[in-house]
């Protein structure tokens, strides 16, 4: 995680973005590179069930990560890889989560995308579309009910599952409450197979937040910059108490729906397009223009990461699975309550 | 020529489009994509006009469903994953499932839901819904456990004027082969013999009649004969060919990759212990998933659910009494 109470008064607004640019960066780069690994992880058979990449949105995802603090909450999605990164979790969780060890902190229960730690304000997705957001919002009402202050939770969700009755019974529940959510949606053009044209009729999906009376907010999701800048001021926004806030990015994904999938669907029209540039590359640019870095440290951050990465997969590979005979068969915390009979497997 | 389970069922829907114009079909990804497991392959382009791709929107999906069938229409509606159906769960018990009920209209809808586990899905795609489907009056649920069935029933479930909940397992989608589609089936509603005995009667459904054949199969070497009963539907429950076979064998044992509450395991003790309880030569028995959520590790999902061996140490038990 970033920590953006760097005083600007002291250091200068330039140092203040090149100091996130810098950070965003590397995250993204760590994101990236550890997505690469999963992938060849499951082409090596490594990898029980499915593998889901953020490959093309490490930008926008890197951008809510920096702009939180510790104390927010946040409930990333299926293609959150760098976000994740950026708000503390560690190669290490993701890759316990991902190869299934016993000490990971989803414990070989749940895999790949479905993990998080509660607790620290880090919530675990489920699978369904839309679930997650009226469940921030729930985490927000509770700390605001607790008298604490200066919270906010993000949430993200793709084009698609914008589709869903849970993102919109969320968004209004959100904004009846006023609540400090910011909602990223990653428009990149697809759900799974299917293009905008089959998911929703409106212009823009901002045109969704005019409806439910919170404030809307459109960035190009190639461009860290823009990234950085937008998703900023929601979070911000949010945090001063001016209620709900949209935050929709456009980009492509540039990967299949999951690794099983060669997304041979893909226009190429939009590949080529805008929207179909590599936003590290584009990162990569801006930090090279702006003379924030140059190529000699960015191949130092890559190898670092490349290393922390390949240490930490030979270490988790070493690592237990977990063991059905000291499994504790029950989904019930309170102990009284478990059930004892022996079909109903404890 | 060798057709797979997966197969049958995109052969079963063709055969519903090319016979009878009312027949669409409606689902995430199934049109020119062919659905995320390919049960749709090529049907939009050999049928233009009867396949739609739907929004991420399984309560909508499931309800123009029902509009649709209320115009006298045969929506199949494929749910991408049988756990999301949860998402459309209202429309499905309060509204498909009441309609003829409150108001004569019959409403024909067929839900395909891909169900059950596989290695390394997790709880979020590997549920197995039956059980609470049946429990609603107003729906029919189908649990086919071999390719003729899947075949033979999703043809059968298009055609009939009640919304049938078709339960295809994602387990058997490639594993399992057949020589031929057939050209007749056994009656909806009607259980089948899948294996004959006379020592202990197994009564299974979907992908655990294969575990159920297979236990079978290790304990015949040990001079045990074990009948395994085939429910393929799980509502409407065919109690009497289950009742003929505990007639046959005295002991029964249910089998079920649901979880242990309630269900369909527990429905087929309750009824032959209520009606044919002289027949058992020892109290009846019963095998489901554990009462967790499903594992993700392959480790602990091999535990979760009935296996071969599992089905096997049961029966050993029981027929030692
Ligand atoms: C309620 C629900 N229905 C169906 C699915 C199956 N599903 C998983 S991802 C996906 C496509 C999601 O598209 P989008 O929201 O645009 O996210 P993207 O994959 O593009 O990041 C679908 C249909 C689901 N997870 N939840
Ligand atoms: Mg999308």
């Amino acid at each position: 995680m970033f920590d953006t109470v760097l005083d600007a008064s002291v250091v200068g607004e330039t140092d203040r973005l090149r100091e996130l640019h810098l950070s965003a960066y590397r995250f993204m780069l760590q994101a990236r590179l550890l997505d690469e690994k999963l992938a060849s992880l499951y082409r090596a058979g490594k990898i029980h069930g499915g593998v889901f990449l953020s490959r093309g949105q490490e930008a926008l995802s890197v951008a809510i990560g920096v702009s939180l603090r510790k104390t927010d909450v946040f409930a990333p999605l299926i293609r959150d890889s760098a976000g994740r990164l950026a708000f503390g979790e560690t190669i290490l969780d993701s890759l316990q989560t991902c190869l299934g060890s016993a000490l990971g902190p989803m414990r070989g229960r749940d895999g790949n995308v479905h993990r998080g730690k509660p607790r620290e304000g880090y919530l675990a997705m489920i699978s369904h579309l839309g679930a997650m957001i009226s469940v921030v919002n729930g985490t927000l009402f509770a700390r605001r009910f607790k008298g604490v202050k200066d919270v906010v939770g993000v949430t993200c969700i793709g084009d698609g599952g914008t589709a869903t009755g849970a993102f919109h019974e969320a968004l209004n529940q959100a904004a009846v409450e006023k609540l400090p959510l910011v909602l990223v949606v990653a428009n990149n053009q697809y759900a799974y197979s299917t293009p905008n044209d089959r998911e929703f009729a409106c212009a823009d999906l901002t045109d969704r937040a005019v409806g439910y009376g919170i404030t809307p907010h459109s960035v190009d999701g190639t461009d860290l910059t823009a990234c950085l800048d937008v998703v900023g001021r929601a979070v911000a926004q949010a945090r001063r108490g001016e209620g709900p806030q949209l935050v929709v990015a456009s980009l492509l994904r540039l990967c299949g729906h999951g690794e099983h999938d060669d997304a041979g669907y893909i226009d190429p029209k939009k590949k080529n397009s805008p929207l179909g540039r590599d936003c590290l590359k584009v990162a990569e640019d801006i930090l090279l223009n702006r003379q924030w870095a140059d190529a000699t440290e960015m191949a130092v951050w890559r190898n670092e990461a490349l290393r922390i990465i390949e240490t930490t997969v030979a270490r988790v590979q070493r690592e237990p699975a977990p063991d059905p005979f000291a499994e504790h068969w029950t989904a019930i915390s309170t102990r009284d309550l478990r059930e004892t009979h022996d079909e109903l497997g404890v | 020529m060798s057709i797979t389970y997966l197969e049958a069922i995109r052969e079963a829907q063709a055969v519903a489009l090319r016979d009878d114009p009312r027949v669409f079909i409606y689902g995430q990804d199934v049109a020119a994509f062919g659905g995320a497991f390919k049960a749709t392959k090529n049907l939009a382009r050999e049928f233009p006009g009867r396949v739609f791709d739907a929004p991420i929107s399984e309560d909508a999906m499931i309800g123009m469903a029902v509009g649709a069938a209320v115009e006298g229409l045969r929506p199949i509606v494929e749910m991408q994953f049988a756990d999301f159906s949860t998402a459309g769960f209202n429309q499905i018990v309060n509204q498909a499932a009441t309609l003829f009920w409150r108001t004569k209209i019959p409403c024909s809808l067929t839900v395909r839901l891909p169900f059950g586990g596989t290695s390394g899905s997790g709880p979020f795609h590997s549920q197995s819904l039956e059980t609470i489907y049946a429990h609603y009056p107003g729906l029919i649920v189908m649990t086919p456990a071999t390719v003729e069935d899947a075949y033979s029933m999703l043809i059968a479930a298009v055609a009939i004027d009640d919304p049938v909940i078709f339960c295809e397992h994602k387990f058997l989608y490639y594993h399992l082969k057949a020589e031929a589609l057939p050209s007749e089936a056994l009656p909806v509603g009607k259980a089948r013999i899948a294996r004959e005995g006379r020592d202990l009667t197994i009564v299974a459904y979907s992908a655990m009649v294969h575990e159920a054949l297979a236990a079978a199969a290790e304990l015949a070497p040990e001079g045990w004969q074990i009948e395994v009963v085939d429910l393929r539907t799980v509502k409407p429950l065919d109690t009497d060919t289950v009742m003929a076979s505990v007639a046959r064998t005295g002991r029964l044992l249910c089998v079920g990759e649901a979880w242990p509450w309630g269900g369909v395991t527990a429905e087929v003790i309750a009824r032959v212990a209520s009606e044919g309880f002289g027949l058992l030569d020892v109290p009846p028995q019963r095998l489901n998933a554990k009462d967790t959520p499903i594992p993700y590790h392959p480790n602990l999902w091999a535990a979760h659910r009935p296996t071969a061996r599992a089905i096997a140490v049961a029966a050993r038990k029981m027929l030692r009494q």
